[in-house]
């Protein structure tokens, strides 16, 4: 058990010390190592984010919190929250306290140039990554998509393209703010998925 | 400063920093009107125009925006233990609900209609997803190399293995090598 508690805590505390960028940027990586670590499956962690989406806080740190939940109750949970809140803690105190010379420099700057479209990267392949999950339904998991075009037609899932569609152009278009896209996504759902 | 007026500070941090953490949904930069109203106009922590800087600061070293502005302004105000009060305040409403909502998560989404609901908000969050990335695209790429990055890292991401850890160190190092060539070059 102990050993549990201190793998959550490294685990989120270099999941908290590569979080650039926040929201979205860091899912590929939380995703992978809940997955990996066997935590989560990798359609329970698409539910952290509507979760997050629905509730406060960010969701790096929710992620943690649910996950440390999950597996070991609420002392799992706080060592794997403290464990993705300590990078930030031990730098930023570093940089309040020095401020001033960290500010201009140029080598943050440089970096900063290069990470910024990395994290365009890591979310594009957040959306590709879930999309596939959720856009196509391969139910025996051995994943035999492109079987022929037979199959593929059916293992689309019709319901959750429309549903998506509808929830982009509300979004992008008519700035629909996230809870009422969520609550109206899960109505769709409830709606499409019974008949 | 005396003791009494150091923890007493202390204490309104916590309490600032909770009510932040509890009313910002989404966070990221949802966050930030709330931090400057609380910090700035109400308590006259840190002046207007350094407000900016900490936002910006703290948005480029790892961490999520909220807890780091928190971090950062409990250490200006009142020291290690006023960034401690700040980080417990902000983290502490996100954590009690969530661990409630996992506890009950599992039976709660064995409901049928609980688990129909999921596999439509599954669908509205990649459209969450894309709308971030399309409003992040523009203040992070500015230029081909820009692109480029991003699309790398979008293949290697979406193909491999390799974790999001080398690939950002990998872009960092490359960021900085791209922009010593191009002060070399007086661009």
């Amino acid at each position: 058990m102990y050993k549990l508690y201190l793998e959550l805590l490294i685990i989120f505390f270099k999941i908290g010390l590569f979080t650039i960028g926040g929201g979205y940027a860091m899912l590929p990586l939380i995703q992978r190592e809940i997955v990996r670590h066997g935590w989560l499956t990798f359609k329970e962690t698409i539910d952290i984010i509507a979760v997050s989406e629905m509730t406060p806080g960010p969701f790096a740190i929710n992620a943690a919190t649910f996950v440390g939940t999950r597996t070991s109750g609420i002392l799992g949970a706080t060592f794997a929250t403290a464990g993705v809140v300590l990078p930030s803690f031990l730098i930023v105190t570093q940089v309040a306290k020095y401020s001033e010379r960290f500010k201009d420099q140029a080598l943050v700057r440089y970096a900063l140039y290069g990470l910024r479209p990395a994290v365009i990267g890591l979310i594009a392949s957040a959306a590709f990554l879930i999309a596939r999950t959720t856009f196509f339904a391969v139910s025996n998991g051995q994943g035999h998509l492109f079987s022929g075009i037979g199959n593929i037609l059916n293992a689309i899932n019709w319901r959750a393209i429309m549903i998506f569609a509808v929830a982009l152009t509300a979004s992008l278009k008519y700035k629909v703010h996230p809870i009422l896209l969520i609550i109206v996504s899960g109505l769709l759902g409830i709606i499409l998925y019974s008949i | 400063m005396k003791d009494n007026d150091k923890w007493r500070k202390i204490r309104k941090l916590f309490l600032v920093f909770f009510r932040i953490g509890a009313f910002t949904f989404g966070g990221g930069l949802a966050m930030i009107p709330f931090i400057k109203r609380e910090i700035v106009d109400s308590n006259h922590w840190i002046e207007e125009e350094d407000i900016v800087d900490i936002f910006a600061m703290v948005q480029s070293v790892p961490g999520v925006i909220a807890v780091n502005s928190a971090i950062f302004v409990g250490y200006r105000v009142a020291g290690m233990w006023g960034a401690v009060a700040s980080a417990v305040g902000v983290v502490l409403p996100s954590f009690i609900v969530i661990s409630v909502i996992a506890l009950f998560f599992s039976s709660f989404k064995k409901v049928p209609v609980v688990a129909r609901a999921f596999e439509g908000i599954n669908a509205g969050v990649v459209a969450l997803i894309i709308t971030a990335l399309v409003q992040l695209i523009k203040p992070s790429i500015k230029d081909n190399y820009g692109w480029a990055i991003a699309a790398v890292v979008f293949i290697i991401m979406s193909l491999t293995d390799i974790s999001a850890v080398y690939v950002l160190l990998a872009s960092a190092v490359f960021g900085i090598a791209i922009s010593y060539i191009n002060r070399r070059k007086g661009v």
